[in-house]
């Protein structure tokens, strides 16, 4: 986790107690504790093993979005589309397969590729023209929308196949239930971690999100790695979307609506700066299990949705107020 | 100077993390307040979970929900999605509601089909569902159903409609909601059955989504003004639609001249209704259906026993400008009514 501190953090060589202090992702960790603390004591029912499984479950969608979105917010970017292209992904692949058109495994395969290809598309948009990534991802928040609208004829798609919603489907681990599709969540929450943290190509995506034109002075492929980013966070839109079916059990051309700010909101709670080139996938893991302690455990103790909506906008105003002061501090 | 006390920004985050949590004592201390009183092991648990936290049709059934359960010593716990179709919201909320062990749970689904599965887990877990207002596809989705007959609210202003506009060529528009959603298909065909004509009728010059929304509601109508000026019959989804075309009607001073017609009940709406910029409106009653299931699940933590079936909560026709033949009741009796 230490080692996804942004190069000037390493560069007064501090110790590991301070490096684990100072890392992006410990604020958030301990709000997280905290807030964990907070619920076990107030209801009986948040202390279960049950509930932990929930609150995974419930998360995994904007988790797997909330990733693609770090990594394009990590090269100093944001990406409001996500949610639609998840939404029109999700259309696809149900659609596709409820009809008979395509076979399970091949509607998802095309899934994947559709939304790749939204990302591949903002990737080009937004490297080779080169246009705002907000601009050129709110267009696309409207391309994915209508084209989700217009493919679906309004209809909610039932009666999945089986291979659809597997991941939905639990395993038990003790007395609790676990879903593949959490799993699957973690798995690539580990899996982006490591390749940022521990590999050449995640080097060159703090590097680009600092400086692009350092980076590109360096010898690194700054156009070639800005569009491999969006493809890949394209990809895990689609994924989201598979996710998205096997927890709902139908494919719904409404959803999608609000994911691309939550998304956004976890990866600002996980202390990922919004200004790039500082922050970690793991720190989003945390930022999405925080909004999704509030919500179940508000919800267990009986109180309005509406408060939860409060305490998540005034969370997201702290966390961006504690990042641009430790950014301050530390120069 | 003493540097020990230097803003780092571990600090900082630690400072961040107390805001956090005193933040979080505060709000739920504020939210939780009426719940710990009747947090005995004995008191009943009901979600009610609602499109959304806003619209003051749903804040009127939260309303009578919370009512009806202080009444009968039950604690209500709610939810609500985020938007007018967040159906995944709506499972989440599920979800967390058996988690809190309740023993029913009354919903109005933001879409009828997408929600099913999720009821199901509820009820193969023993807990009690009951739809408001609108029905699953399939209605055999939840337990029973309480809601307004909305094809019967649309008859009633199609009726209406076909009375006033007795001897004149009708020339109609339709401000509906959004394609697809069963309210806003059900009113709709309600009011051309009243009416007495078909869905392909010459009669209608002009169809709109609105998304039951004021400003949309506007323009649509300038829009269907633009294509059809001879307009005389308006049917909208809702009372804000309503206003909306009535604010577009006026721009052009045709307020006076053309017949208004709506579904709902609303304050707003049914006051409207009162200074003449709707003729009629079907009155319905989110109040009554929300106490009821509240009830509903009392009675089956207490007696096992389930509601079934349809549960119609009424409707009733409000205009001052009474047609023969009509049955309606006035404004005065509207306004003692209404929700919002």
């Amino acid at each position: 986790m230490t080692a996804t501190t942004a190069p000037y953090a390493e560069l007064k060589t501090p110790t590991t107690a301070r490096r684990l202090l100072t890392a992006p992702t410990t604020g958030p960790l301990a709000a997280l504790l905290l807030a964990c603390v907070f619920f076990s004591l107030s209801t009986d029912q948040f202390l279960t093993g049950g509930n932990f499984s929930l609150i995974v479950q419930q998360v995994m969608v904007v988790g797997t979005l909330a990733i693609g979105q770090t990594l394009i917010i990590l090269t100093a970017g944001i990406d409001l589309s996500c949610g639609a292209v998840m939404a029109f992904g999700s259309i696809v692949i149900a659609k596709m397969a409820a009809e008979g058109t395509l076979p399970p495994l091949l509607a998802i395969t095309l899934g994947l590729v559709v939304c790749g290809g939204f990302g591949l598309l903002n990737g080009l948009l937004v490297q080779k023209i080169p246009l705002p990534p907000f601009i050129v991802t709110l267009g696309m928040l409207n391309v994915a929308f209508a084209l989700t609208h217009i493919y679906s004829e309004e209809q909610t798609v039932t009666s999945l196949p089986g291979p659809l919603t597997a991941l939905g489907e639990t395993f038990p681990l003790g007395r609790t239930d676990i879903t593949y599709g959490s799993l699957v969540t973690i798995g690539l929450f580990l899996l982006l971690a490591y390749a940022l943290s521990s590999t050449g190509w995640g080097r060159h995506v703090y590097a680009l999100g600092n400086s692009q034109e350092a980076a590109r002075l360096n010898g690194i492929r700054t156009s070639r790695l800005t569009i491999g980013i969006y493809t890949v966070a394209g990809v895990l839109y689609g994924l989201a979307a598979l996710l998205l079916i096997s927890r709902t059990g139908v494919g719904d051309p409404q959803a999608g609506q609000t994911e691309n700010l939550d998304s956004i909101t976890a990866v600002v709670l996980g202390g990922t700066s919004l200004f790039g080139g500082r922050g970690s996938v793991l720190g989003t893991f945390i930022g999405v299990l925080i909004v999704g302690v509030f919500r179940n455990g508000l919800q267990l103790m009986g109180v309005a949705s509406i408060y939860q909506t409060l305490i998540t906008g005034i969370l997201v105003i702290l966390a961006v107020t504690v990042d641009q002061m430790s950014r301050r501090k530390a120069r | 100077m003493p540097r020990t006390i230097r803003p780092t920004p571990s600090l900082i985050r630690a400072a961040a993390c107390l805001g956090i949590a005193a933040l979080t004592l505060t709000a739920c201390g504020s939210g939780s307040g009426s719940d710990s009183a009747g947090d005995g092991s004995g008191s009943v648990k009901v979600g009610l979970i609602t499109k959304t936290d806003t619209n003051p049709f749903f804040v009127k059934m939260k309303e009578g929900a919370e009512k009806a359960a202080k009444d009968s010593g039950a604690q209500l716990i709610t939810s609500a999605g985020k938007f007018d179709g967040d159906n995944a919201g709506q499972v989440t909320a599920i979800e967390n509601m058996i988690a809190a062990g309740v023993k029913g749970i009354l919903i109005t689904p933001s879409d009828s089909k997408a929600i099913v599965p999720a009821l199901e887990k509820a009820r193969a877990k023993g807990i009690l569902v009951i739809a408001l207002d609108s029905p699953t596809d399939p209605e055999s989705a939840v337990d029973a159903l309480f809601a307004t007959d909305n094809l019967r609210a649309g008859e009633m202003i199609g009726a209406y409609a076909k009375a006033s506009m007795k001897g004149k060529t009708a020339k109609i528009a339709t401000l509906d909601l959004a394609p697809g959603v069963a309210v806003g298909v059900q009113r709709h065909n309600g009011f051309l059955k009243g009416f007495g004509i078909g869905e392909k009728d010459p009669a209608i010059v002009c169809s709109q989504d609105t998304g039951g929304d004021q400003a949309k509601g506007q323009t649509a109508m300038e829009n269907c003004l633009q294509k059809a000026p001879d307009i005389n019959v308006v049917y909208t989804i809702n009372e804000p639609a309503a206003l909306g075309a009535y604010t577009a009607l006026k721009a052009k001073g045709r307020e006076r001249d053309v017949l208004i017609v709506s579904v709902d009940g609303g304050c707003t709406g049914t006051q409207a209704v009162k200074d003449g910029k709707i003729a009629a409106t079907s009155q319905q009653y989110p109040l009554k259906m929300a106490a009821e299931g509240v009830g509903a699940v009392v009675k089956y933590a207490k007696d096992d026993k389930q509601a079934t079936g349809y549960t119609d909560t009424g409707v009733s026709l409000i205009t001052d400008k009474a047609q023969a033949g009509v049955a309606s009741k006035d404004t005065a009796y509207g306004l003692d009514n209404c929700w919002g």
